[in-house]
């Protein structure tokens, strides 16, 4: 069993956990994900690692309520368990593994959507901690939806801040923001876009235009996570690739992200079902 | 003479009603059935059900014990060289193995050996959980390094079993299907200190994740031999996967394992690389099964989704292609099974195809696939495929199917499962230093188990690309007799 270690809302629907797994801990590193399973009845959720602490033998999750499952996940209280807790799954980003070398010559920009903005956290963090220069756009509906602007503030040399309806920052979305950063002049080798699978298409295109290479961490359907059932196949240049073991991280130049969208779909209708009939167990007795 | 006697068939559920529902297909035998069958076998000198057996199983000797009525000591006798008969009873390939090589079936019908197994198998289990002696039932939860469901069973009281000694040497085993199962099992029963690491969140491997619950009930079958199993001494500790959380090198460097052996199966699906193969509706048969079998998207009380439809076209001929067909027909779609040769070459067994064909599965035979069509949502609507003829035989031995130009046809359906076999994960392979693998990916291993690293040894569908559960189980025995002697000269 898996203990919650300390629980807290980040906005009235996302909500952050510590949760105690120390074999995850001590392997995790930025880019990778993990799969919570709340209890025997529940799904394999895969969820992104928005930090990890080998020696209290931590993991940091967060989560948005979506549908069922992840309602579910959001519904325990600080020490209660999961019953199971999975990971690290898919492949470190492309910068853990660079020699100094070939970092010193990196400026970063990471881009991050909604609860995207959680997992650019370890890596913006990793980052800073190695000396490469990195800023971090974090991009938001509105203000009420922002979540780690004071940690990441902490982790990278700019942080740009904007939301749709202008209620914090820059009025208007990552795009907009990362092509007036870049009109700033501001220079960047390196995009990393995290957020949901329409954001990164349309930022993707806004770094082409801007000429930066992009990489995108996509968040498909899976279930075991471990390259068994193929649940998250993606077209990436043309080639069918797992997001799962190959990924999560990939050119965003070369992904098909309608059908990324598409397949993310899959079982929307089959899930509508399964809301509608689920209890849900926020506000259970203890 | 017994063999007069003739093969007492074994009763199952009616095809029309269990294609409505996922109970067990076979009832098995009752024991007025059992020792009658029993009582046919011959108890020959030089027993060829034996020697065609991979786990060795002592046959006649189990047999005679049934057909004296000595159930418990005929649950002994199978004991000692297996720890899986329910599963084994239920899912070998007996016609081609042991009751393929009884002296019965020269003239009749062999023995029926793997009903008599599962029945020797079962009877034992109900009885147990009946008992008061009923060990498994009272033992607390313990902590996160067990299988989350199952409490670890105390060694007290369990017959024949040392509990490993302070000194004894550890051995790691990697994937909890049979071949982990069985390698791990004999290592306890010699004494050593086992841990398996298991990927899933249970234990079972290919039998929890692949396997239907109307061929092999989960909770009533599967987690009995499972617990038996802990009962030996060995943990299992799950939500591990070797290559990402662990490595082989920190199991053996930093967690004092002497020993590794690797049984983590092929799980990798094949796909066919045909236009349309990525339209949403087209699964792999390992997310269809794994879905409904370890997540149990069948019952109404898991929250898994699982998508069949109103129509299912299910690629290829094999166990796994029969086992996604049926199941997708007990969730309320008709079913084809498209294959591009005919009849005679399934590689299914005899009794899945019979099975499928009484539930009413529809055959597509000689027919191949050459793209998936969507529509404008991006969703199956058709499987275009072509008809195909039999040509020379191929290195299989089986006549190699050729396609007839221009018979291109489509067949309209919401759901394609691809069931074109599978193949080994590359996640140990590439995380570890030294350990070779053949261009189909698979582990490279001596008969011996021993891989290209010492220390480090292999077996089942890892090494020899997808088989079958007890030819994993097999191997997984013949590794730990090396690792036995390995670990003795060391």
């Amino acid at each position: 069993m898996y203990k919650i270690l300390s629980k807290e809302m980040l906005t009235p629907a996302i909500c952050r956990m510590e949760v105690e797994a120390p074999r995850l801990a001590a392997a995790a590193q930025p880019g990778q994900f993990l799969i919570v399973r709340a209890d025997e009845k529940g799904e394999r959720i895969p969820l992104t690692i928005s930090d990890f602490d080998a020696k209290r033998g931590t993991v940091t999750i967060v989560t948005q309520k979506i549908g069922a499952s992840t309602a579910d996940i959001i519904a325990y209280e600080s020490g209660e368990c999961f019953a199971d807790v999975v990971g690290p799954l898919g492949l470190p980003s492309e910068f853990v593994t660079m020699s100094p070398d070939q970092l010193s010559q990196q400026r970063y920009i990471l881009i991050a959507g909604g609860l995207g903005t959680a997992p650019v956290y370890p890596q913006a963090k990793w980052l800073k901690e190695h000396g490469v220069p990195v800023d971090v756009i974090i991009g938001a509906k509105t203000r009420d939806l922002l979540i780690y602007v004071d940690e990441m503030r902490a982790v990278c040399d700019n942080l740009f801040v904007c939301t749709d309806d202008g209620s914090f920052g820059f009025k208007g979305m990552g795009t907009n923001m990362l092509e007036k950063v870049v009109a700033d002049g501001h220079r960047y080798t390196q995009a990393v876009i995290i957020g949901p699978m329409i954001m990164m298409k349309f930022t993707t295109l806004t770094c082409r235009k801007l000429g930066i290479p992009a990489t995108v961490s996509l968040n498909t359907l899976m279930v075991d996570g471990t390259g068994m059932c193929g649940a998250c196949r993606v077209s990436v240049g043309g080639k069918t690739r797992f997001a799962c073991v190959e990924g999560p991280e990939f050119d965003g130049y070369e992904v098909d992200f309608d059908e990324a969208m598409r397949r993310q779909g899959q079982y929307k209708a089959e899930e509508a079902e399964t809301n509608e009939k689920h209890v849900c167990k926020i506000g259970r007795g203890k | 003479m017994a063999n007069r006697i003739p093969r007492v068939p074994v009763r199952e559920q009616d095809p029309r009603v269990r294609a409505t529902n996922f109970d067990e297909v076979c009832y098995g035998y009752n024991k007025e059935e059992a020792l009658l069958e029993a009582s046919r076998c011959l108890n020959c000198r030089n027993p060829r059900c034996m020697a065609a057996c991979p786990v060795g199983l002592q046959i006649p000797r189990f047999i005679a014990e049934l057909a004296q009525g000595n159930i418990a000591g005929a649950a002994a006798v199978i004991a000692e060289d297996s720890s899986l008969p329910a599963v084994c009873g239920r899912v070998c390939p007996q016609e081609t193995q042991c009751e393929g090589s009884c002296v019965l079936g020269v003239k009749g019908e062999p023995v029926a050996i793997g009903k008599l197994e599962r029945f020797v198998a079962d009877y034992s289990r109900e009885l147990a959980d009946a008992g008061p002696s009923a060990h498994i039932a009272d033992v607390a939860a313990s902590g996160p390094d067990r299988d989350s469901d199952y409490p670890a069973i105390p060694l007290e009281g369990v017959q024949g079993v040392k509990a490993p000694s302070r000194s004894a040497k550890r051995v790691a085993v990697i994937g909890s299907g049979p071949a982990g199962l069985a390698c791990a099992s004999d290592l306890a029963k010699w004494g050593y200190d086992v841990t398996i690491f298991e990927a899933l969140h249970k234990a079972g491997g290919v039998l929890e994740y692949g396997i239907p619950e109307f061929r092999l009930p989960k909770d009533k079958v599967l987690r009995h031999e499972i617990d038996d199993v802990r009962a030996l001494g060995v943990r299992i500790e799950t939500n591990v996967i070797v290559g990402r959380t662990i490595t082989i090198d920190s199991l053996m460097d930093k967690e004092g394992f002497e020993a590794v052996f690797i049984g983590t199966g092929a799980g990798l699906p094949k796909f066919m690389n045909i236009p349309g193969e990525n339209l949403c509706g087209v699964f792999s048969a390992n997310e269809f099964l794994t879905r409904n079998n370890l997540m149990k998207a069948w019952r109404e009380d898991y929250l898994t989704p699982i998508h069949a439809g109103k129509k299912v076209c299910v690629v290829g001929g094999g166990n796994v292609a029969m086992d996604a067909a049926r199941t997708a027909l007990r969730l309320g779609a008709e079913v084809h099974i498209v294959y591009r040769r005919t009849e005679a070459e399934l590689p299914a067994r005899r009794e899945e195809v019979h099975h499928a064909m009484e539930e009413g599965i529809i055959f597509d035979m000689l027919t191949n696939p050459v793209e998936v069509l969507g529509d404008e949502k991006g969703w199956v609507r058709a499987l275009k495929c072509i008809r195909m003829e039999l040509g020379e035989p191929d290195e299989s031995g089986r006549r190699s199917p050729v396609p007839i130009a221009g018979s291109e046809f489509e067949i309209p359906t919401e759901t394609v499962i691809m069931a074109l076999g599978t193949s080994p994960n590359p996640l140990i392979s590439k995380t570890t230093e030294g350990l070779e693998t053949t261009r189909r990916g698979c582990l490279v291993a001596d008969e011996s188990g021993a891989t290209t690293r010492p220390g480090v040894f292999a077996g089942g569908d890892a090494v020899t690309g997808a088989a079958t559960v007890i030819l994993a189980m097999g191997a997984g025995r013949t590794a730990a007799r090396a690792i036995d002697a390995y670990l003795k000269q060391k």
